[in-house]
C-alpha cells in the first residue's frame, strides 16, 4: 500500500513541514530546528524504504490524480531517482542536526523563516528528481532555486550581492531550459519524459532537437556549475551562512547533475545526444577543464569555505565527466562520486561551520598546532574527509575515482585519465596544506603555546553529524562493491 | 527569403526580445536594469510558448455542437497557454526575490552600481 504512494509521500513530507514550521514557529521559534530534523528524517526513512522496495519490486510510476501520462503528471521512482533521493535527504538530515547552534549564533530570531525556506528548497530538489514531466521539472527547479537564493542571501555582508548574481545567472539558465522544453514540445507534442523519449528518435535530424539539447544542457549546466558557468558558485558558498552552504553545496549541484543524467541517458539517449554534434565530448571536455581549474583555484585560496567552494567546482567535474564517458563504469563511478562527494563535502562544510562558530573565522593561514589540541575529534574527522577527497584507499573517495579511471580506460580516453590523476595530486596539495598547519605548525610567538591550549571541542549536536558522515566514508569505502553492483543494474543501456 | 522572415514574424519578434533581454543581463551595470533585462528575457520565452499555440479560425477547447470533435484544427491547444500562466507566476516570484535582494544590497552598501559594489566588496 505505502509503496505505491511513496514518491508522492516523500515530496509531501516537505510540503507538510514547510507549513508546520511557520505554524509552530510563531508559537515557539525554538521548535523550528527539531521540526526540520524530523521532516528530513521522515523523508530519509521513506527514501531508504523506497530504495529497498525498489531493489525488490522494481520502479514505481505514480500518476497524480489517477491521470495516466501523457495527459497527467507522473512521479517516476526508478533506480536513478531513488538513489539521488536517498543521498540528498540523508545528507540534509545530518546538516539540519548540525544547524542547531549555527542558527542561534549566525541569524538569531530568524530560525523559523530559515528552516521553512530550507524545507521548500528540499521540496524543490526532491520534486526535480522525482518528476517525470519536463515542465513540472522547470517548476520544481524554480521552487528550489528561489528558496536557495533566499538561503544564500542569509549570511555575511556581501551575501545578498552573491545571491543576486546567482539569481540573475540561475534564472537565465532556467529560462533557457524552458525554451529548450518549448522546442521539444513543438515537435513531439508531449512533455512526459518517457513518452518523449520514445518519439525523439523519429526526429533525430530535426535541427530544433539539437537546439533544444544545447539549450537544456546550458540551462542546467548553470545550475550544476559546469566549468564556464560556475561564476556564481564561489561567492555564494563563501558569503552564505555556514548552515546554508552546508545544505546547498552537497545537494544543489548534484541535483542539477542528475537532470543532466536524465536528459542525456533517459530523454535523448547517448546516440541521439551525439547524433549531430559530439555533445558528450563537449561536456566531458568542459568538465575536464573545470576539474583542473577548480583544483588550481582552490590551491590559491586562503579561506577554507572559498577553497571548498572551488573544490566543489572541480568535484562536479568528475560527476559530469563520468556522465560523458557513457559506459557502465563511468556511470557507476559518477553516481558513486555523487554519494561520496555529498558525504565528504557536507562533512567538510560542517567542520568549516563549526570552526567559524568557535573561532570566528576559517582562515587557513591562521590554523596552527593549537587546533589539534582544541578540537581533537573535529580535526580527526576533517583529516578523514580530506584524505577521502584526495582519494586514498580504503576511504570512499578512492573508489569513485577508481571506477571513473577504469571508465576512461574503457573508452581509451587517456586525456581524461591524466586529468583525474593530476587533479588528485592537486587535491592533495590543498588539503595537506591544512593538515600540515593543524598537526605540525607551531603557533606564532604572541599566541599561547600548544601545550597551554585548552580542549574546547564542539558540542554534541555539531559533533554527531560530523562523526557520522566521516565514519560513513569508511563504510561506503568498504561497501563500494555492493553499491557499485546496484549502480551497474541502474545503467539504462 | 522574404517569406521566411514574414512567415515567422512572431518568432523573429521573440528572438529580438530575447536578445534585448540578454543584452540587458550582460552589459547593463545597474542591478535594477539587469533585473529588467531578466524580466524581458523571461517574457520572450513566455511569448514564444503563447505564439506556438495561437491559431486562426479556431475556438476555445470546449466542445462546440457545430464543430465535430474530429476537426482538431478548429480547436486550440490550451496546454502551452496554461503552462505559461505558471511560468508567469514563477517570473513574478523571481522578480519579487530579486527586488528584495536589491533592497538588502542597497541598505548595506548604498549603491546598486555593479562596479562600485565590486570595489566595496574587494
Amino acid at each position: 500500500m505505502i509503496e505505491s504512494h511513496l514518491p508522492a509521500l516523500i515530496a509531501l513530507t516537505f510540503v507538510l513541514f514547510a507549513i508546520m514550521i511557520p505554524a509552530f514557529g510563531l508559537w515557539r521559534p525554538s521548535t523550528s530546528q527539531p521540526l526540520a530534523v524530523l521532516g528530513s528524517g521522515i523523508a530519509s526513512v521513506l527514501s531508504l524504504y523506497g530504495f529497498a522496495s525498489y531493489l525488490q519490486t522494481g520502479s514505481i510510476r505514480y500518476f497524480f490524480g489517477g491521470w495516466e501520462p501523457p495527459v497527467g503528471i507522473e512521479f517516476v521512482y526508478d533506480g536513478l531517482s531513488g538513489f539521488f533521493i536517498l543521498v540528498i535527504n540523508t545528507v540534509a538530515f545530518f546538516v539540519f542536526i548540525h544547524s542547531r547552534k549555527i542558527a542561534r549564533t549566525e541569524y538569531p530570531g530568524k530560525e523559523m523563516p530559515y528552516f521553512a525556506l530550507a524545507m521548500l528548497a528540499l521540496l524543490g530538489f526532491n520534486g526535480m528528481i522525482l518528476t517525470g514531466d519536463l515542465f513540472n521539472l522547470y517548476v520544481f527547479l524554480e521552487i528550489s532555486s528561489l528558496a536557495s537564493y533566499a538561503l544564500i542571501a542569509i549570511g555575511s555582508r556581501p551575501a545578498p550581492y552573491a545571491a543576486f548574481r546567482y539569481l540573475i545567472i540561475g534564472t537565465a539558465g532556467g529560462t533557457l531550459y524552458l525554451l529548450g522544453v518549448g522546442f521539444l514540445y513543438t515537435i513531439t507534442g508531449t512533455l512526459n519524459i518517457i513518452d518523449m523519449a520514445a518519439m525523439l528518435p523519429n526526429f533525430a535530424a530535426d535541427t530544433s532537437v539539437v537546439a533544444a539539447l544545447i539549450l537544456m544542457v546550458v540551462g542546467i549546466g548553470v545550475k550544476a556549475a559546469l566549468f564556464p558557468m560556475h561564476g556564481w558558485l564561489p561567492d555564494s558558498y563563501t558569503y552564505a551562512s555556514s548552515s546554508s552552504t552546508a545544505l546547498i553545496a552537497p545537494i544543489g549541484t548534484k541535483v542539477a547533475a542528475y537532470i543532466l543524467f536524465r536528459i542525456v541517458f533517459y530523454l535523448f539517449g547517448v546516440e541521439l545526444t551525439d547524433a549531430v554534434i559530439p555533445m558528450t565530448t563537449i561536456i566531458g571536455s568542459l568538465a575536464a577543464v573545470g576539474i583542473l581549474y577548480g583544483s588550481i583555484m582552490a590551491i590559491a585560496q586562503t579561506e577554507m569555505k572559498r577553497m571548498l567552494a572551488y573544490s566543489s567546482v572541480s568535484q562536479i567535474g568528475y560527476i559530469i565527466m563520468g556522465l560523458s564517458l557513457a559506459n557502465p563504469l563511468g556511470f557507476a563511478g559518477a553516481l558513486l562520486h555523487v554519494l561520496n562527494h555529498a558525504v565528504m563535502k557536507a562533512c567538510l562544510f560542517l567542520i568549516a561551520g563549526s570552526l567559524r562558530m568557535k573561532e570566528g573565522h576559517s582562515d587557513i593561514s591562521l590554523f596552527d598546532d593549537t587546533y589539534r589540541k582544541k578540537y581533537p575529534w573535529t580535526m580527526a574527522w576533517f583529516s578523514v574527509a580530506a584524505i577521502s577527497m584526495v582519494g586514498l584507499p580504503p576511504l570512499a573517495g578512492f573508489f569513485s575515482k577508481w571506477y571513473l579511471a577504469l571508465g576512461t580506460i574503457d573508452n581509451e580516453n587517456w586525456i581524461f585519465l591524466a586529468v583525474i590523476l593530476i587533479s588528485s595530486l592537486l587535491n592533495a596539495v590543498y588539503f595537506f596544506r591544512i593538515l600540515e598547519n593543524v598537526y605540525m605548525m607551531n603557533p606564532k610567538k604572541d599566541q599561547k603555546e600548544a601545550a597551554d591550549a585548552e580542549r574546547n571541542e564542539v558540542s554534541f549536536s555539531m559533533m554527531f553529524p560530523t562523526s557520522v558522515l566521516a565514519i560513513a566514508l569508511f563504510v561506503i569505502g568498504f561497501a563500494n562493491a555492493a553499491i557499485v553492483g546496484i549502480l551497474f543494474d541502474v545503467f539504462p543501456m | 527569403m522574404l517569406d521566411f522572415f514574414l512567415g515567422h514574424y512572431a518568432y523573429w519578434f521573440v528572438v529580438i526580445l530575447l536578445c534585448v533581454g540578454l543584452y540587458g543581463i550582460l552589459f547593463k551595470k545597474n542591478l535594477v536594469k539587469k533585473t529588467i533585462g531578466l524580466a524581458i528575457f523571461q517574457v520572450s520565452v513566455v511569448l514564444y510558448f503563447v505564439s506556438i499555440a495561437s491559431k486562426w479560425d479556431a475556438t476555445v477547447p470546449v466542445r462546440d455542437a457545430n464543430i465535430p470533435v474530429e476537426q482538431v484544427a478548429n480547436y486550440l491547444n490550451p496546454l502551452p497557454h496554461t503552462l505559461m500562466l505558471t511560468a508567469i507566476v514563477v517570473g513574478v516570484a523571481t522578480l519579487g526575490v530579486a527586488f528584495t535582494l536589491l533592497m538588502a544590497i542597497y541598505n548595506r552598501y548604498g549603491t546598486l552600481d555593479e562596479q562600485e559594489l565590486l570595489e566595496e566588496i574587494q
